[in-house]
């Protein structure tokens, strides 16, 4: 790597080098020293492919030039002053009270809640974990990972600081849910986040990760998030990935999934707030036997957009995948769902499904929809199938000749849709909180609420 | 209680109403029929509000007021109700909770107490009875994966559960086998009284042996052709609309 590399990334010519120079240069946020191969590495591989731009297939729909010329702060983001009370907003009521909560992408111990976790279970911040149990967590976060074509990914590896760490041992269940909330405190001039999240569940153990990534203050902030989930044989994991973010940020985010013999996992992203949102969510089911749901719902207004990527890799033969994303959008709203599901020669028997459903409420708003096959076996079922949908006109008569005004009997029909697309939650209190919010967006929703 | 003077209706250009006249009082049941085409459901979905008919000459008075001043969602708040031919399904909205706010609604148009959960279900239950529909039929989305049978059931439930005082059945006996008849036409009978008016559009003659109405009249290209009591069904029945076209025919002529 030298000086001349770092300012040849496309677009931009300091922030993410300069960032990075003060990584590399030493200190307390360079992490330890077996990450730094794997930071210049990720560095010069993000240098190589640069800001996408909408040439880019896996970009035509989503504009990110902006990334490249908003400048951040080579320091990083200067520390919390986050109180209890700004995150009340973001409170999930879950039962438990395992919350690691960090501030601008760093951990801020006095908002975060471990209570003493039974024998098997490690939830740590990623910076202890990387100090602490260094052989767990390093091979995950320096190996090549076969996902590492994707510019972001790579700069989340070049410049993280802090995250998560959760691990279960073999054989273990945790039922209570681990929440991770990430917070973006903004304003003043740019600032930008890169929370890494590693999930590691042992052969046959079991858990479910709430991770929220939310925003305060009206300041443009970046949040570029990396989650690795490894299911190991056996071992079922339910994660969700919750995005409320502010009108002004941009995220960036990534969810990737190894799965090994028969683990099943399910990620869920549910997008309620940010101005442009990108969820890379990857899976490679190397294993016989996976199951594995990826299931979204995307709220948008105003000028929000949200970009849901998908691949789902059947490496293995007998596995399932199932993929239900469901997008309401309003205003000048655009949804985007592209969804690549890749068969290997391999993988017969295998059953893959993809549903994508939008609903259309305004006459700005847009939806493309993207799916893709990819079948090398001769023995499999796929399906998508797609549709984009308004209002139905006979349904809003139906309703509001039972008596309920026009806008209540919109609202009513928005939230059944939007309903629809949280009701696999298994975690019974984040759908009802994720209800509230959908229907807080809509116009009578408090009268609804009572209703409902 | 309802006063439709030389309704005129089209839809994408096209007439279908040609001057309907019709009144209705307080406690009366009223019947139309007609074959197919005539215009019944089209005078029904009128009343009922619906947007994609265009009322092009005449008027409708309702309790004093004009009727088709009014939205869908007002009228039913000042008691009209249309049993729909075609009930409509609202996948993800449970039935039960549609009609508490359906309820509430109108309760607050007329400046009455909204009901609670406790006592919506108490209410609910004792209106369930009278249509013998299941329970668990409440929990379940509107009409999603409803046979025809309980669709209508669900419709007259709807009924019994918003004591309109003007409904108007589309064909609710379409379709329905003679258990379904029974209890449906038991539901609508329990619901006359002399506060209430009914007009029950149906294709046939048989719903009329369980709804004995008022007043039958027939519909023919968009008007009322015939009127009469409710011997006049069963003459229907007998000698089919044809006579009643060259009667028409000569009325038309003649006038």
């Amino acid at each position: 790597m030298t000086e001349a590399t770092m300012v040849n990334v496309k677009g931009n010519k300091s922030s993410f080098a300069a960032r990075f120079d003060r990584i590399t240069k030493g200190g307390s946020d360079s992490g330890p020293s077996w990450l730094m191969p794997a930071r210049q590495a990720a560095f010069a591989r993000f240098t190589e492919l640069g800001i996408p731009t909408t040439r880019d297939e896996e970009w035509r729909f989503t504009n990110v030039k902006r990334l490249g010329e908003l400048v951040f702060d080579p320091n990083g983001a200067a520390p919390s002053t986050m109180s209890n009370d700004q995150l009340t907003p973001f409170d999930l009521d879950l039962p438990g009270g395992i919350k690691l909560v960090f501030v601008n992408g760093c951990f801020d111990a006095s908002l975060s809640t471990v209570p003493a976790l039974s024998t098997g279970v490690t939830v740590l911040p990623l910076v202890e974990a990387m100090a602490t149990q260094g052989s767990l967590v390093e091979p995950h976060l320096t190996g090549c990972s076969p996902f590492e074509d994707e510019p972001f990914a790579s700069l989340n590896t070049a410049l993280m600081q802090d995250g998560a760490f959760v691990h279960v041992a073999k054989g273990t269940a945790i039922e209570t849910p681990i929440e991770l909330l990430f917070v973006s405190s903004s304003g003043g001039s740019p600032s930008a986040a890169y929370p890494r999240v590693l999930i590691v569940a042992d052969q046959s153990s079991q858990l479910t990760v709430i991770e929220s990534h939310v925003g305060v203050g009206d300041g443009v902030y970046f949040t570029n998030s990396v989650t690795d989930i490894v299911a190991g044989e056996n071992a079922i994991v339910d994660h969700y990935k919750v995005t409320r973010e502010t009108d002004d940020a941009i995220h960036i985010g990534a969810v990737r999934l190894h799965q090994l013999r028969s683990s099943n996992v399910s990620s869920h992203a549910v997008t309620i707030g940010g101005g442009l949102v990108r969820h890379n969510i990857n899976t490679i089911m190397d294993g016989e036997g996976c199951t594995c749901n990826l299931n979204g719902l995307y709220s948008v207004d105003g000028m929000q957009q949200v970009d849901n990527h998908l691949v789902v890799d059947h490496a293995k033969p007998h596995c399932d995948s199932r993929e239900y994303f469901k997008g309401v959008l309003d205003g000048h709203g655009k949804g985007i769902f592209s969804g690549r599901i890749i068969v290997r020669e391999d993988a017969q028997k295998t059953d893959g499904k993809q549903t994508n459903m939008s609903l259309l409420l305004s006459d700005h708003a847009q939806v493309e929809c993207k799916p893709q096959l990819e079948i090398f076996a001769d023995d499999v079922k796929c399906t998508h199938g797609a549709t984009i949908g308004q209002i139905s006109e006979e349904a809003l008569f139906y309703l509001r000749a039972r008596g309920l005004s026009a806008e209540a009997a919109r609202s009513l029909l928005v939230y059944a849709f939007a309903r629809d697309g949280l009701a696999q939650i298994r975690v019974e209190p984040l759908r009802d909180q994720l209800s509230k919010l959908i229907l807080a967006k809509l116009p009578h929703g408090d009268v609804l609420r009572e209703t409902v | 209680m309802l006063e439709i003077k030389n309704l005129h209706a089209s839809v994408d250009g096209k007439e279908i109403l040609k001057g309907i006249n019709l009144t209705v009082n307080a406690g009366e049941v009223h019947s139309i029929m007609g074959p197919n085409g005539s215009g019944k459901s089209t005078l029904a979905q009128v009343l009922a509000g619906r947007d994609t008919y265009e009322v092009t000459e005449g008027s409708v008075t309702y309790k004093g007021q004009d009727l088709l001043d009014m939205e869908p969602d007002v009228r039913a708040c000042e008691g009209v109700f249309l049993a729909f031919q075609y009930p409509v399904e609202i996948p993800g909205v449970s039935t039960s909770y549609f009609l508490k706010a359906a309820l509430n609604s109108i309760r607050k148009h007329r400046g009455e107490t909204e009901l609670d959960a406790f006592d919506f279900l108490a209410y609910v239950k004792e209106k369930a009875k009278l249509v013998d529909i299941d329970e668990t039929l409440l929990q379940r989305a509107i009409n999603e994966g409803f046979s025809g049978g309980e669709k209508k059931r669900n419709e007259i439930f709807q009924m019994a559960v918003l004591a309109p005082s003007l409904a108007i059945l589309d064909e609710t006996d379409s379709g329905l086998d003679i258990d379904a008849l029974k209890i449906v036409s038991g539901g609508v009978n329990a619901m006359r009284g002399p506060d209430r008016a009914m007009i029950v559009i149906t294709h046939y003659q048989r719903l009329l042996d369980h709804i004995v109405p008022d007043f039958v009249h027939v519909l023919r290209d968009g008007r009322i052709v015939k009127s009469g009591g409710k011997d006049l069904a069963l003459h229907l029945e007998e000698h089919g609309y044809a006579e009643i076209d060259v009667q028409s025919a000569s009325v038309v002529t003649s006038s």
